[in-house]
């Protein structure tokens, strides 16, 4: 193609874009001189161009435009039909110039229409002003409007002063060659780390310096700002509102973060769909919205920022939120769920649905979206290149989408490792850090039945072996190094052979044919000239959380996503004392697993007592029939309390499973919640609370229980049996008195008693009336409405933590966090104590 | 020019004793691959990846691609460089023989007895002198799914 053409054709393109933008903000400030005269120049260039080329056709269209606009500017009014014969014309431009592109010629054809209607509008001048048709929701109050960062002045003047147009497959290549060198460079690295005191150590120190110096230049020439991928935008939300008869303000914020062409390219149109998404299904019609007492303008805000290694891009709309209950129905119809499943979900795992392929809420199918694609295209879209997304839906208020995307898929900094003899590569991204694990070395890898997990700084990190994961065979289960990895708010560690170094590495994408592996993310070459597989940890992630459901292996695996993140379930573990039958206790009430020689386990006025970290902790027995070993090594459970410990003596260590809790028979045996079924079997749940005065009897008793604590009294309202009992010790242990109840109506029974409450601890899944009706139902009451409410609860999501603070929750905690429990009630009534 | 006179040009290789053909104009290169870097979890016609002068190849076994059982002999694979849709790949084969020119018209259809996993990928058998070569379909080749699907 000509150059001259092919250089017109580019340009063109460019400015046709901006007179797009331009052309919706002038139709919305139509006393903008600076604007129109913007896109007075854009149009005038493009005619004298095509004037120039000889290309007939487009002068024609531009001519006609450009007489329209130069009306506009001798001051005819403005009206929506004319800015929609406008941008109809600059379409008709575009389609003509992708012509010209196809054929390097101008394709033949009349545009006779549009000049016809331009013209006549341009008559019209004279005539007297049309009224504004009715698809034109404009109005002229400004006042609530809120434009950002639009810097008319910076507009106004021509933006190439400092800048030369460089062709992309220039810079594409610039990036290749410039990976190539870090390559190279990684390769005289690997050859100088072999050779300790070589005389190419200095220069080739320069080397690498300056490479990587190139390196971030190069990628820096590939940053372009986001604004660019919502150039469309304005355009597309105008041509809605016309469409579907709505108003809305589009506000962009952060337009002119940067993040690398090849990711800009890749999130163009998911963004263009989500935006679509939001004015079709999330803003109402301005009389729904008054109607439910909002403005008469929807707004759908889109903002931009850096946060570490990546990008976020909120894409947030103030409409009516998704609705669950059509969801719901939907995700039922499709067979996706059972209404069982769906009761068992959080509002945020039910909104996830709206990912699934094919699956689409909008009862009629409409030009713009509910045609069943999109959302599940958008997820996998943003996921390919390594980003996630996620949405928060607030029914009447809003609904939010957060997409997290990395800077640059190019180069990226990743640990190289061993795992059943072959390499791999991790991104540093998200591992924490590194632990040596051995026989003799400090920190030795343990197995719960077949879980292994390593104790790291007093907790229990799950482990998974990559070779496992890989299924590369069996290697030395013993020894190795565990990556310590962080995914999401899940920390695991992945067991490795060898750790060599960490490397720059230049991600290739992945094959077509290897893409379904969800362990790899892609590929890339290393130093030595060989590929290696670039592990993706959410892929290594999922696998652990398989390996943890694999007993239940009858159960298809399909659902395994959903189960994981399963909010009801609890990790119980399993063991036995006494006698055959299983016993659990939830694992986070567990501080440590031990085996203790039985050779130091000593009697002292008929208890047993061991030395444990330096001090003395007594073994308790779960039952009489639970009886010490006499050789070898007692397995016992550690709680931990306060820097003061105690042993549960038991048999045996069984398992650790992930599972729901549901107690079926309470128990009066003290000692003993109840019963339950795990993995088919009946299991005794442990109550720990029976256990821990046995070793010290104080232990409820002890420390700064200060008479102000004593005399408070704290609300416990928990549906569960087995929480209540679990609990209300917890809670009389750090010193309050608690008055435990199982329903939210037993509780406003309670409060409406003589007895003075002055915490209230609640429960959100209940029956009847949930928690977030009670703390309603207790702000109301003018006597209670000043009580601390602290929320309880096993989903513990953006959305849920929003709607309680809305209730009037004053903490939220996780079911299992007894420590933030513990804290949160402290806090609660030190502020009581100030308030007295 | 007629149809009766119109040659095409074809890569031969053989592969577990039978001789394939590909037109030349899908084939890349012929290569020797070295280093294939094995990939976990793949499936078994993936022999793995390599480096080809800075570009990652995707090796596909045509031995276990066309059910005919893996490798045994334990000598070196030749590999059949294709791209396809914007990627590598690397077919690997036992040998790779000379280009033939062959008349279109001379092409037959599958035999219908033909072993069904060969029939899915064959574009049709040429007779030569003392053998027969069969005319591989790459695209459906490399469409894995497919015989995923097969399976």
């Amino acid at each position: 193609m000509d150059d001259l053409l092919r250089e017109f054709l580019s340009e063109t393109n460019e400015s046709l874009n901006l007179v797009d933008a331009e052309l919706v903000r002038f139709e919305q400030e139509p006393n903008n001189g600076n604007i129109l005269g913007n896109i007075f120049r854009l149009v005038h260039t493009i005619k004298g161009t095509c004037g120039f080329l000889g290309l007939s056709r487009l002068e024609a269209l531009a001519h006609a435009a450009e007489t329209l606009m130069g009306k506009f500017r001798d001051g005819m009014p403005v009206t929506t039909e004319a800015v929609t014969v406008v941008l109809s014309t600059i379409d008709r431009i575009k389609t003509i110039l992708d012509e010209i592109e196809a054929q390097q010629q101008e394709p033949t054809g009349s545009d006779g229409d549009l000049i016809d209607h331009l013209g006549c509008l341009t008559r019209q001048e004279n005539a007297t002003p049309q009224p504004a048709p009715p698809a034109a929701p404009k109005k002229l109050d400004k006042s609530d409007k809120v434009v950002a960062e639009r810097a008319d002045e910076e507009r106004s003047e021509p933006l190439a002063n400092h800048s030369i147009r460089v062709n992309v497959d220039t810079l594409d290549y610039l990036m290749t060659t410039v990976s190539e060198l870090v390559l190279t460079r990684n390769q005289l690295l690997e050859i100088v780390r072999q050779h300790e005191d070589s005389d190419f150590k200095v220069p080739l120190q320069r080397l690498s310096n300056v490479t990587a110096e190139l390196q971030e230049g190069v990628m820096k020439t590939r940053m372009q700002p986001i604004g660019n991928a919502w150039q469309k935008l304005p355009r597309v939300v105008r041509d809605l509102c016309a469409e579907l008869g709505k108003d809305i303000e589009l506000e962009m914020h952060g337009a002119d973060t940067e993040l690398d062409r090849q990711v800009l390219d890749l999130v163009k149109d998911p963004f263009t769909h989500l935006v679509r998404n939001c004015a079709d299904h999330g803003i109402e019609s301005p009389a729904q919205r008054l109607a439910a007492g909002k403005t008469r303008k929807g707004t759908i805000r889109l903002s931009a920022w850096h946060q570490g290694g990546h990008i976020i891009i909120e894409i947030a709309d103030n409409g009516r939120g998704l609705d669950i209950a059509g969801i719901q129905a939907k995700a039922v119809e499709k067979g996706l769920a059972s209404e069982a499943e769906l009761a068992a979900k959080s509002e945020a795992e039910i909104c996830n649905f709206i990912f699934t392929p094919g699956f689409s809420t909008a009862a009629k199918v409409t030009s713009i979206s509910g045609r069943g694609v999109g959302m599940d295209v958008v997820r996998s879209n943003i996921e390919q290149i390594g980003g996630t997304v996620d949405l928060k839906s607030v029914s009447g208020v809003g609904t939010t989408f957060t997409i997290k995307i990395p800077l640059t898929l190019a180069i990226v900094s990743a640990l190289i490792v061993e795992a059943g003899g072959e390499r791999f590569a991790i991104p540093q991204l998200s591992v924490l850090e590194l632990v040596r694990a051995g026989n003799n070395g400090e920190h030795r890898i343990e197995r719960i039945k077949d879980a292994p997990v390593l104790r790291l700084r007093n907790k229990l990190l799950p482990l998974i072996r990559l070779d496992e994961v890989l299924r590369l065979g069996e290697c030395d289960r013993e020894n190795g190094f565990v990556v310590v990895t962080q995914v999401g708010n899940q920390v695991f560690g992945a067991v490795v052979d060898g750790v060599f170094h960490t490397e720059e590495i230049v991600i290739k994408p992945m094959s077509s044919k290897l893409r379904h592996i969800p362990v790899f993310s892609g590929t890339t070459i290393l130093g030595d000239g060989s590929v290696i597989m670039i592990i993706d940890p959410n892929g290594v992630a999922q696998a652990l959380g398989r390996a943890a459901t694999a007993a239940q292996a009858d159960k298809p695996d399909l659902t395994s996503r959903e189960e994981d993140s399963d909010a009801d379930t609890v990790s119980l573990l399993l063991f036995r004392a006494g006698s055959q039958q299983p016993k659990a206790v939830p694992l986070a009430l567990v501080t440590r697993l031990e085996e203790i020689d039985c050779r130091k386990i000593e009697i002292s006025d008929g208890r047993h007592l061991v030395q444990y970290r330096d001090q003395l902790m007594p073994l308790v027995r779960v039952n009489t029939e639970t009886n010490l070993k006499k050789e070898g090594a007692q397995p016992i459970l550690v709680f931990s309390d306060r820097g003061r410990s105690m042993g549960l003596v038991v048999d045996e260590i069984i398992d650790i499973v992930e599972e729901r809790l549901d107690i079926e028979v309470a128990s009066e045996h003290p000692g003993l919640l109840g019963y339950a079924v795990i993995k088919g079997a009946t299991t005794e749940i442990i109550d720990v609370g029976h256990f821990l005065p046995q070793a010290f009897e104080d232990w409820f008793r002890r420390r700064d229980l200060s008479m102000a604590r004593l005399s408070r009294t704290v609300l416990l309202v928990d549906d569960s049996a087995f929480f209540r009992d679990l609990l209300t010790p917890l809670i009389k242990a750090a010193g309050y008195r608690v008055v435990a109840v199982a329903s939210a109506a037993d509780a406003l029974a309670a409060l409406k008693s003589d007895t003075r409450f002055d915490l209230i601890v609640t429960d959100i899944e209940m029956p009847e009336m949930d928690g977030f009706g009670f703390a309603e139902a207790v702000r109301a009451m003018s006597d209670t409405a000043a009580i601390p409410i602290i929320a309880l609860s096993a989903m513990v999501s953006a959305e849920a933590i929003e709607r309680g603070r809305a209730v009037g929750f004053h903490d939220y905690v996780a079911k299992f966090d007894r420590t933030g429990l513990i804290a949160a009630i402290k806090e609660q009534s030190a502020g009581l104590d100030r308030a007295a | 020019m007629n149809d009766t006179t119109k040659l095409a040009d074809y890569v031969t290789f053989t592969t577990a004793d039978q001789m394939f053909g590909l037109p030349i104009e899908r084939v890349q290169d012929v290569f020797k691959p070295t280093r294939i870097t094995r990939v976990p979890l793949a499936g078994a016609e993936i022999a793995g990846v390599l480096n080809l002068r800075g570009r990652i190849v995707t090796a596909i076994e045509l031995r276990c691609r066309l059910g005919l059982g893996a490798r045994d002999d334990g000598r070196a694979a030749m590999a059949i460089g294709i791209e396809s849709r914007g990627e590598s790949f690397g077919l690997l084969v036992d040998a790779i023989g000379e280009v033939l020119k062959l008349p279109d018209s001379e092409r037959e259809a599958n035999p219908i007895n033909l072993d069904r996993n060969l029939g899915r990928v064959a574009a049709g058998v040429y007779r030569l002198d003392g053998h027969l070569l069969v005319v591989l379909d790459i695209d459906r080749v490399l469409d894995l799914s497919a015989a995923a699907a097969a399976a």
